[in-house]
Parts: structure tokens; C-alpha cells; sequence
């Protein structure tokens, strides 16, 4: 028996550095867990996995490489909550690689009050996503509308000549890109004083008994 | 081995001085390793005869199209979700890694206890509660129509706003802080605490797998007890992890259920390779074919489940390479399941076998988990499962993986140790009936929902078109054989305990040489006060 041992082969030191090592490692996953939330976004961005397009703030696409031309739709959505209209002010667009592109979108607010609200977007189809780049987009920032208001939304973009040599992506010839408007989670309602997202707004169409 | 047998001590005097406590004491301050694996097991007994009701409810009202008796698709949700908690959190894991792995592991090992008794307790009682809170859930404000997948934004605040997801996910944690203090005592324990001359390559198979188990939970709970939280956040403190009008994302939650997901179809799987392991070495009266194959073949099963849980999400929308890599990696899986397979055969080859009921359920388990297991290869090709997902296809796969294989480990388990446990053999003539009313129960039960799922019958619909009516009606029949075979389980545990005959220390012969063996049955309060030795230059399996 080993330095330390009771007669019954118990370690009690030795049990304890174990069990402290084991406790540290179940704490360590439970922090990786909550790592995974900023490293998925990094993920995504990085690889455009999911449809999430290349943001290129301030850069600028160089002259057209290719006379290759692309079909890009332009999709957009609004959340129940936000009482606002967005839609794209062009349905579709024929671009060619590496050309700069200006697209616009229009919001207006249908309420009474003024509303923040904030875009997410997305790219399909999904092995598009990462030749899809966006150099300037009022999707980057919450945006605010006054009762009323009407607004032009522009988004600038071009499409990445790369794309000729992916493989698997040489073959899309057209793109969409989607926008969904929410109300930004912070902006509160004025009318019942509650977030946009509390639980208790909704909770009056969701009966539990179906 | 045999030569291992005979140096250990004779255990059975040395606990005449022990204070023992007596009454309600003994079990709710319990610190011994057995009376809190007999409390475990009870648990499990209890849980899953609530969650086989739920079942039998669910079959009932799917004997035919229609609606039968539930009107209310909410309860119909409910009933899928709670069955599905039950028997995962509630069932197999405490049947088989609580009560089995807290009874036999130490015993195995020639220990005296497990390494933290105290903790054990906590560890017990830290999981009642979570079954009163998962039971609370059930009956709050229309309960937890969630799955237990818990996928948002059905499990949000906007779509499933009553508490009863929030206790849901409550009870979850809890039963996963029971499940980490559980695998950090197995795998001190088992590192630290074997008798002289156990080393880990003579350790029996069954501890293998629970020293494999409890590093599964240590690093899979740990996944979905981070999730649950932000899960929480997000229903009550406007958190928007999971929402995408906050720049979360839905299917990042079924990123981290599923990395915590997949390993635990194997924790509760592998305790039952373990039980299986033993039970046809035993009654094969051979020693295991390829031991230390079957040792490292339950340790890649366990690495190799951490990096495959995207295949429970081929229709999110992975890319092609990622769909590619999955289906690879899964298919990975089917090497080493095929060796235990086939050296459970080979075990068995050429062996004097005698079918006792704990080797009649092990081989059905090994038939049956074939079964599920080449069900399985077929839903991991991404194609496929496009095809296949949510369909009765995959109900028929994990039920046969799980409600059957591992249930059938259970049986077998309960079989082949209650005698030591209890000190009364079970009547041999019902165990056997029972296995046979069982095994073809659940195979009318669950064999047509391949044929429904296959023509593309939906999961988690309590109604169904009228094409689907004639397997739906065999597959209910078979739930009603499977029930039979239910209550007679407890006709055996009640015959086993009024009027079993006294178990022998050791019932099964020359096959049984693992060190549980060596001890009374019943085992006394304490065993291995003064430590085995292990000699011998084979592995003790």
C-alpha cells in the first residue's frame, strides 16, 4: 500500500486532486459551451456557413473581372411585432463579377411612435454565401423611424469573382438575398411599456390547451 | 479468472462490528454504494412505469386513425415529451448507471465504497427532485409540448410561454448536476480506488464501460447544462441566444443539444455493452473473446460519438462537404460496434451455453441491437435521412437501439444480479416467460413503424391518414404484449422478493468470475474492509 492509504485502500488526497481535476473539466466544457456563441458567429462569418454573406466595410469591389453575370432576388420580411413596410425596391438585379452594385430597400413606419429596428440577412443558396460580399449596408446598425417616416434603405455589394474557381459553387447563376426587420431587442413600446421581446406580449394568442 | 477467485479474501465475517443504520435512516442519509444503487433502481422501476403508461396512452390513441380519446394535441405533445425525458433522464441512465454501475462497479473493483459516499447521496437525491420537477412540469399550465429535444422557437417564451418548459428545463439541470457529481465519484472511484493487482487492463468490461460512461457525461452534460441556461435567459431575461431578432441563431441550440445529445444515446448505451459483456462470458463459461478489443472498441465508440452529432440535423441546411464529413464520421461508428458484435459472438462460439433468462435477454439484446444499429448506417446518409427525418422510421431506429437494447440490458442486468443483490433467486420459469412475451412484444411493436416510416408517416402526430391504419393497429397490439409482459415483470420482482429461493454466493457456476461474486448474496454492509488481491496473469472479466 502506497504512502497515504487507509486500511481499506482509500487515498483521500489522491481522490480529492481527481475529483478537483473532474470538477474543473466539467466547468471547462460548460465555459466552451458559452464560448460557442461568439466562436459559431466567428464560424459563420468566416466560412459563410448557414448563408452568412462576407461583410467588407469600406472595401471597395474592383472593376468587373468577368463578363460572367449573375441573377440576384432581393427577399424581405418584417416581424409581426414591428409595425413597419420593407420592401426592396427592385425585385431583381443582373450583375457581373466583381462589379459594384447599389440596391435599395424602403421602410416606412406605420405607427404612431418612433421605432428602432434591426435587420439580420442571410444568403442562399448557402455555398454562395461567402462570394457574397457587402461593403455597406444599413443592416449593419439599428435603425430608427420616426411615426410615419419613409426611407430609403441602400445596401452596396458585389459578387466575388472567386466564385468561378469553387467547384461547388461555380454552377449558381442566381443569388438571393433575404432581410428579416425586427424590432431591436432593447427598443421598449411606448404603449404597454414592455421590450419587444418580453414574454408576456405574446402570450395571449398562445393558449396551452391547443 | 478462477486463480483470481481464489486469492481474494473471504469477506463475509469482518462486518459484526459495524454499526449498520436501521429505518428510514438508512435510506435517506444513505452513504453506501448498494443501498443507494437499490435506490436507484427503484426510481427507475417507478419512473418507467410512468413513462410506459404515457407510452401505452400514445399507442392507444395511434391504434387508429383519427382521434380517439386525446382531443387535445397539446397533452398529445406533452405525453411525447414527458415519455421521452422519463425514460432517457429517468429510466436507462439510473437503471443502468446509478443503480448497476453504483452496486457493481466498487464491488468489481474490490473497493470498499465509492470514492465520495456523501456525494452519491447527493447525487440520488439531487435526481428525485428532478423527477418531481419534470412530474411538476407535466402538470403546470398545459405542460412542456416541446419534445425532449427542447428545440427553439417552440421552446421559446412567444410559442411555448406557460412555466412548465421553464421547470422542464429545471429539472434537466438538476438531473444533470446528479449526472456530473455521478460520473466525477465513477471515475475517482475507478482511477483511484482498485484492489491491489486490479489494473485497468483486468478490470471487467462492465466497469470499462462505466468508466467510459462517466467521462461521456463529464464532457456531454456539462454542453447542455450551458444550453439550458442561456436556453432560460432567453425565455426570462430577454437574452436572445437562440432569436434571430437579436442576432442569435435557433440552430446554434441545436448545435449544442445535439454535441451533448449524441454522446448520451452512448452513455446509455455502453453500460449496457458492459452488462452484456459479463452476462455472456458468464453463461458462455468462457472468458471474453477479445477483451482488451472490447475495452478500446467502447473507448473509440465513446470519442468517436463526440465529433457526429450534426448527423441529427441533415435538413438545417449543413453544406454538402459538411453533410459529407458526418456521414463519414458516423458511419466510423459501425467499426468498432461491429468488433463488440462479433466478439460477443465469438464469445459465445464454441462456449457450453446455457440460457438462463439473463443470457436469454443479452442475446436478444445483441439480436435487436443489430437491428437498430443497421437502421442506424441506413439514417446516416444524409440523403437518406432527408427522406427519412422525423419520420416513424427513426422512432422504429432509436426504439430499437434504445427502448429495446437497453431496456433488455436492464432486464438482463436485474436478471443476472438480483440474487446477489437481494439474496433471493428469481423464479427461472416466469424470467424466461417474461423474456419471451417481452421480446416478441416489442418487436410487433416497434418492427412496423419501419414499414410506416418508410412510406412517410410523420413523428409526433396523434393523428394519421387512413393509409397508415393497418400497421398502426399490429404496432398497437404489440405495445398491449409488451404491457403483458410489463406487469409480469412485476409479478417476478414480487415472487422474487416474497418467496425466491436463497441465492448462493455465487448461482451461476465456473462462468461467473468477477470479485461480486466472491461476496454473500446478499453482500454485507460492507464489503472488502480488508482488500482483495488480484493475481492471475489474465484480465478478471
Amino acid at each position: 500500500m502506497t504512502h497515504g492509504t487507509d486500511r481499506t485502500g482509500r487515498n483521500p488526497r489522491r481522490s480529492t486532486m481527481t475529483a478537483v481535476v473532474l470538477f474543473g473539466v466539467a466547468g471547462g466544457m460548460v465555459g466552451l459551451a458559452f464560448a460557442s456563441v461568439p466562436l459559431y458567429q466567428l464560424f459563420c462569418q468566416v466560412t459563410g456557413f448557414g448563408g452568412t454573406p462576407q461583410i467588407a466595410v469600406g472595401g471597395t469591389a474592383e472593376a468587373p473581372v468577368s463578363d460572367r453575370e449573375i441573377t440576384v432576388s432581393f427577399d424581405s420580411n418584417t416581424d409581426p411585432d414591428l409595425p413597419w413596410q420593407f420592401r426592396p425596391a427592385q425585385r431583381k438585379m443582373t450583375v457581373r463579377l466583381g462589379e459594384p452594385n447599389l440596391a435599395h430597400f424602403t421602410a416606412e413606419n406605420l405607427s404612431g411612435q418612433p421605432i428602432t429596428g434591426q435587420a439580420t440577412f442571410n444568403v442562399t443558396p448557402y455555398k454562395a454565401a461567402q462570394y457574397f460580399v457587402k461593403t455597406a449596408c444599413f443592416c449593419f446598425d439599428e435603425q430608427t423611424l420616426q411615426p410615419g417616416q419613409h426611407v430609403d434603405m441602400p445596401v452596396s455589394f458585389y459578387v466575388d469573382p472567386e466564385i468561378e474557381n469553387d467547384i461547388n459553387a461555380r454552377e449558381v447563376t442566381d443569388i438571393t438575398l433575404s432581410y428579416t426587420f425586427f424590432r431591436a431587442p432593447d427598443d421598449t413600446d411606448p404603449a404597454t411599456g414592455t421590450g419587444a421581446r418580453s414574454a408576456e406580449a405574446p402570450k395571449a394568442e398562445t393558449s396551452p390547451k391547443g | 479468472m478462477a486463480d483470481a477467485q481464489t486469492t481474494v479474501h473471504e469477506q463475509d465475517h469482518h462486518d459484526h462490528h459495524d454499526h449498520t443504520p436501521t429505518g428510514w435512516k438508512r435510506w435517506v442519509y444513505s452513504t453506501n454504494h448498494k443501498d443507494i444503487g437499490t435506490m436507484y433502481i427503484v426510481l427507475s422501476i417507478i419512473a418507467a412505469l410512468i413513462g410506459g403508461v404515457m407510452s401505452w396512452t400514445i399507442r392507444l390513441e395511434l391504434a387508429e386513425p383519427g382521434i380517439q380519446f386525446i382531443d387535445d394535441n397539446q397533452l398529445y405533445n406533452v405525453f411525447v415529451t414527458a415519455h421521452g425525458v422519463l425514460m432517457i433522464f429517468f429510466v436507462v441512465m439510473p437503471g443502468l448507471i446509478g443503480g448497476f454501475g453504483n452496486w457493481f462497479a466498487p464491488l468489481m473493483i474490490g473497493a470498499p465504497d465509492m470514492a465520495f459516499p456523501r456525494m452519491n447521496n447527493i447525487s440520488f437525491w439531487l435526481l428525485a427532485a428532478a423527477l418531481v420537477l419534470i412530474v411538476m412540469a407535466g402538470l403546470t399550465g398545459g405542460g412542456p409540448g416541446t419534445g425532449w429535444t427542447l428545440y427553439p422557437p417552440l421552446s421559446s417564451a412567444t410559442f411555448n410561454s406557460t412555466p412548465a418548459v421553464d421547470l422542464a428545463i429545471l429539472s434537466l439541470h438538476v438531473a444533470g448536476a446528479s449526472s456530473i457529481l455521478g460520473a466525477i465519484n465513477f471515475i475517482t472511484t475507478i482511477l483511484n480506488m482498485r484492489a491491489p493487482g486490479m489494473t485497468l487492463h483486468r478490470m471487467p468490461l462492465f466497469v470499462w464501460s462505466m468508466l467510459v460512461t462517466a467521462f461521456l457525461l463529464l464532457l456531454a452534460v456539462p454542453v447542455l447544462a450551458g444550453g439550458l441556461t442561456m436556453l432560460l435567459t432567453d425565455r426570462n431575461f430577454g437574452t436572445t441566444f437562440f432569436a434571430p431578432e437579436g442576432g442569435g441563431d435557433p440552430i446554434l441550440w441545436q448545435h449544442l443539444f445535439w454535441f451533448f445529445g449524441h454522446p448520451e444515446v452512448y452513455i446509455m448505451i455502453i453500460p449496457a455493452f458492459g452488462i452484456v459483456s459479463q452476462i455472456v462470458s458468464t453463461f458462455s463459461k468462457k472468458p471474453v473473446f477479445g477483451y482488451l478489443g472490447m475495452a478500446y472498441a467502447m473507448c473509440s465508440i465513446g470519442v468517436i460519438g463526440f465529433v457526429v452529432w450534426a448527423h441529427h440535423m441533415y435538413t438545417v441546411g449543413l453544406n454538402v462537404n459538411t453533410r459529407a464529413y458526418f456521414v463519414l464520421a458516423t458511419m466510423v461508428i459501425a467499426v468498432p460496434t461491429g468488433i463488440k458484435i462479433f466478439s460477443w459472438l465469438a464469445t459465445m462460439w464454441g462456449g457450453s451455453i446455457d440460457f438462463k433468462t439473463p443470457m436469454l435477454f443479452a442475446t436478444g439484446f445483441i439480436a435487436l441491437f443489430v437491428v437498430g444499429g443497421v437502421t442506424g448506417v441506413v439514417l446516416s446518409n444524409a440523403g437518406m435521412d432527408v427522406a427519412l427525418h422525423d419520420t416513424y422510421y427513426v422512432i422504429a431506429h432509436f426504439h430499437y437501439v434504445l427502448s429495446i437494447a437497453a431496456v433488455f440490458a436492464l432486464f438482463a442486468g436485474f436478471y443476472y444480479w438480483i440474487g446477489k443483490m437481494s439474496g433471493r433467486q428469481y423464479p427461472e420459469k416466469l424470467g424466461q416467460l417474461h423474456f419471451w412475451i417481452t421480446f416478441i412484444g416489442v418487436n410487433v411493436l416497434f418492427f412496423p413503424q419501419h414499414f410506416l416510416g418508410v412510406a412517410g408517416m410523420p413523428r409526433r402526430i396523434p393523428d394519421y391518414p387512413d393509409v397508415y391504419a393497418g400497421w398502426n393497429m399490429v404496432s398497437s397490439i404489440g405495445a398491449g404484449i409488451t404491457a403483458f409482459g410489463t406487469l409480469l415483470f412485476l409479478v417476478v420482482v414480487w415472487r422474487t422478493l416474497a418467496a425466491g429461493r436463497k441465492a448462493e454466493a455465487n448461482p451461476w457456476g465456473i462462468g461467473a468470475t468477477t470479485l461480486e461474486w466472491t461476496v454473500t448474496s446478499p453482500p454485507p454492509f460492507h464489503t472488502f474492509d480488508d482488500l482483495p488481491k488480484i493475481g492471475g496473469a489474465q484480465p478478471a472479466e
